[in-house]
């Protein structure tokens, strides 16, 4: 048992040494955080930006979720000459963590890591960079042309002390989802303001019981409607400081907005994504808000609604707000490892899933981040014949609308409004009354990461 | 004429003295492989992790401060909370009801279902542990379980409302029970297969029924498999993760991730990037399975020779 102790110091020690030794090469570069912890790319050269490891080629192995796959089989389709390891994990959805605690077991064993990996969540870069696996993109690996073909602040949760470390997937701005057939048969507008949307909720629960104006029932409610509302929750206010205030006149009247709908039985407390969801309400969502995947991936996919019925119009609003905004709902971002031994494929492979019109402009779910791509999607969406009106308009419009007060801390909102709110609302506790309770969690969850909180 | 020890006598002599020298190296031989593994995958990383306890991640000495920043968390408290309740109901659980289908196996032996009544306990025990809780999932959401219209008698309309934090105790309970009281329902009955049948027939004579048997002769015989089922199930429950944890992913997050103190210590470690504290809670863990599973051993006799 002696030996193995002493083995195990000496590891450490060995560790401990060599930590030291890439800390201080990455001081002298000014990348420290980015190389002290990473372990494993020591050797290489510096170039664009960081220590690279040793180039050799090889398989480039690719990290995406099961709705990605399609477009890493299409990249391998275009590019025979490019040996590709594609391997489906969850996209960390919900905040589940996979890919950081990946990363934190290869960093310690010194190997395995994915050269290009996708995620769901928008917050990855908080903990890629400092772990020392996201690469910085705009010091040399992707071409300047390319960077500035992304919607204006598309790439800011990927930007760290003005650094670009990943490139954005697809904006995933809300708009409202309706079904125009039957709005137009009960003879109801469409609401532009939030004032409209629950008067006409409070109609539906009278005239046509069981019909749904919306759903507040997964992880996604509080992007939805409280970043929309311009809701405080979740204001970023530096590297590890966060302010969250969650009692807010903005909070507070979406809050009973939601609280009266659900009332009346107009918004569900079901999760989309949930079975009871799909057998029992999909056929009955008259109007729904959700981010732009929603059509395709939701409606036509998951719920399977017929052509002919689902369109978008813009978020409501307000009364008296001038200042439009509404939520977002991932999106998602591709990071490209700094321990790559393939940089010139890896890199290859980034910029094509994220730009290129044959999979963003045409295939994709969500709305392209990169502009150019994102105009051949809404044509294809106009095209698509699916549905009722073209959604273009309320989408390309929300693209710049989503309310820049709400930030990407480390910890997942999503997570916690899932573990917190949810079961309260489940259970029959309105949405208000839990709003106090929300923002201690929030505020617990980044003490925990080491924010420093400020609550009003 | 003269004489020779044959063969194979000297063979035999030559054995006899090996086994003189080194006696029970048979045994040695068959328990070195565990030991080994023991060692690699038992000792190794508890002094491991043991020595993460009690440095920082500059691998200096921290003393007590990382068990001290895992007692402030304010997750922690909560955790343990949730297993103490959750071992409540998974402990007594399994005493009452191993011990008596266990019994009732026994008694229905001579029925002829005995057999294929074991072979059904001990399937789901079969199953590795995710794959059990991936079949709960289907069974708890009143949708698509096929014990939906109980589920639905009992008023859950919804997968949400089953997987309600008040509800995960006794869901827990039970998907731990279905995964392992299988096994130890013929643990237990092998253990009452060794009771004389001359002890049974004496009480039966002086007029025990069946009840009396049980309660005066078979569950005082049973005691100490007992208590090794409950150290065993009380070290297991402590380190509660898996099931909560795909209870949380299946439900979108309702159930929280840091249900449980291994979901805790998970997060230390990769959420946080801090294995230190994380080392803190294995640390703790195993000085509460210890010191538990001292006293019942001690109290319960269980080395006492018969």
């Amino acid at each position: 048992m002696t030996t193995k102790i002493d083995t195990g110091t000496r590891r450490s020690g060995v560790r401990h040494g060599r930590r030291m030794l890439v800390a201080a090469a990455g001081a002298a570069l000014t990348l420290a955080s980015v190389t002290a912890c990473g372990g494993g790319s020591g050797g290489g050269k510096v170039a664009d930006g960081f220590t690279q490891a040793p180039q050799g080629g090889g398989k480039l192995t690719v990290w995406v979720d099961s709705t990605r796959l399609a477009a890493a089989q299409l990249y391998q389709k275009e590019h025979p000459a490019v040996k590709l390891d594609i391997v489906t994990y969850d996209g960390d959805a919900n905040g589940s963590n996979y890919l950081q605690t990946k990363v934190s077991l290869f960093n310690r064993t010194g190997s395995g890591w994915p050269d290009v990996v996708f995620s769901s969540q928008n917050n990855e870069a908080t903990w890629a960079v400092s772990a020392g696996f996201a690469a910085p993109l705009d010091k040399g690996l992707v071409d300047p042309g390319v960077l500035s073909g992304f919607a204006p602040g598309a790439n800011t949760p990927c930007t760290v002390d003005g650094t670009v470390y990943c490139l954005r997937n697809d904006l995933s701005q809300t708009v409202l989802w309706y079904n125009a057939p039957l709005m137009k048969q009960w003879g109801y507008s469409v609401p532009t303001t939030w004032e409209q949307y629950q008067q006409l909720g409070e109609k539906v629960a009278t005239e046509h019981p069981g019909y749904l104006v919306g759903s507040v029932g997964d992880s996604y409610a509080p992007e939805v409607y409280m970043w929309a509302s311009k809701c405080g929750a979740n204001q970023v206010t530096g590297a590890k400081a966060v302010t969250v205030n969650t009692t807010s006149d903005a909070c507070t009247k979406m809050a009973t907005l939601l609280d009266t709908l659900i009332k009346d039985g107009t918004m569900s407390k079901s999760s989309v994504f949930s079975s009871d969801f799909d057998k029992n309400d999909a056929a009955k969502v008259l109007m729904m808000p959700g981010p732009a995947w929603y059509g395709s991936a939701v409606f036509q996919g998951t719920f399977k609604t017929p052509s002919g019925q689902i369109t978008a119009s813009p978020m409501p609003q307000w009364e008296g707000d001038s200042s439009p905004s509404v939520g977002n709902v991932g999106g998602g971002t591709w990071l490209l490892s700094a321990h790559s031994k393939d940089l010139k494929d890896a890199t290859d492979f980034l910029t094509w899933v994220s730009t290129s019109d044959d999979y963003q402009g045409k295939v994709s779910p969500g709305y392209p981040a990169y502009m150019p791509a994102a105009k051949t999607w809404l044509a294809q969406q106009g095209a698509s014949g699916y549905y009722a009106g073209d959604p273009a308009p309320a989408l390309q419009a929300a693209a710049g609308q989503a309310w820049l007060g709400w930030g990407y801390p480390q910890y997942s909102q999503e997570a916690i409004w899932a573990a917190t709110m949810t079961p309260q609302i489940t259970a029959g506790k309105t949405i208000a009354s839990q709003l106090p309770a929300w923002q201690t969690a929030i505020a617990n969850y980044a003490k925990a990461d080491g924010y420093q909180v400020t609550t009003q | 004429m003269t004489s020779s020890p044959p063969q194979n006598a000297r063979a035999s002599a030559a054995l006899a003295n090996r086994r003189a020298v080194w006696p029970g190296r048979a045994g040695h031989g068959f328990v070195a492989a565990y030991v080994v593994l023991l060692v690699a995958f038992g000792v190794v990383p508890t002094v491991y992790a043991i020595y993460f306890a009690f440095t920082d991640s500059g691998n200096q000495f921290a003393g007590l401060s990382n068990f001290i920043s895992v007692a402030s968390d304010f997750r922690f408290l909560p955790a343990i909370g949730h297993v103490a309740v959750y071992l409540v109901c998974w402990l007594a659980s399994l005493v009452v009801f191993v011990v008596g289908l266990t019994l009732l196996l026994h008694r229905v032996a001579s029925q002829g279902v005995s057999r294929a009544l074991r072979f059904v306990y001990y399937i789901p025990g079969a199953l590795a542990g995710a794959a059990s809780v991936m079949v709960w999932l289907f069974m708890l959401d009143p949708t698509v379980s096929p014990i939906g219209f109980l589920l639905r008698a009992m008023g859950f309309d919804t997968f949400g409302q089953v997987v309600a934090p008040g509800n995960m105790p006794i869901l827990l309970t039970m998907i731990a029970f279905w995964t392992g009281a299988g096994g130890w329902i013929v643990v237990m009955y092998g253990a009452l297969n060794n009771i004389s049948p001359e002890i049974i027939e004496a009480a039966r004579i002086d007029g025990a029924g069946p009840w009396q048997i049980a309660r005066r002769i078979q569950i005082p015989l049973l005691r100490k498999w007992i208590v090794y089922m409950v150290v065993l199930a009380f070290a297991g429950g402590t380190q509660l993760f898996v099931e909560p944890q795909l209870l949380s992913q299946a439900s979108n997050g309702v159930a929280g991730r840091d249900y449980s103190l291994n979901q805790l210590s998970y997060d230390f470690a990769f959420q946080n990037n801090n294995v230190n504290t994380a080392a803190a809670i294995s640390v703790e863990l195993l000085l509460v399975g210890l010191c538990v599973a001292g006293v019942f051993v001690a109290r319960s006799g269980f080395f006492d020779a018969d």
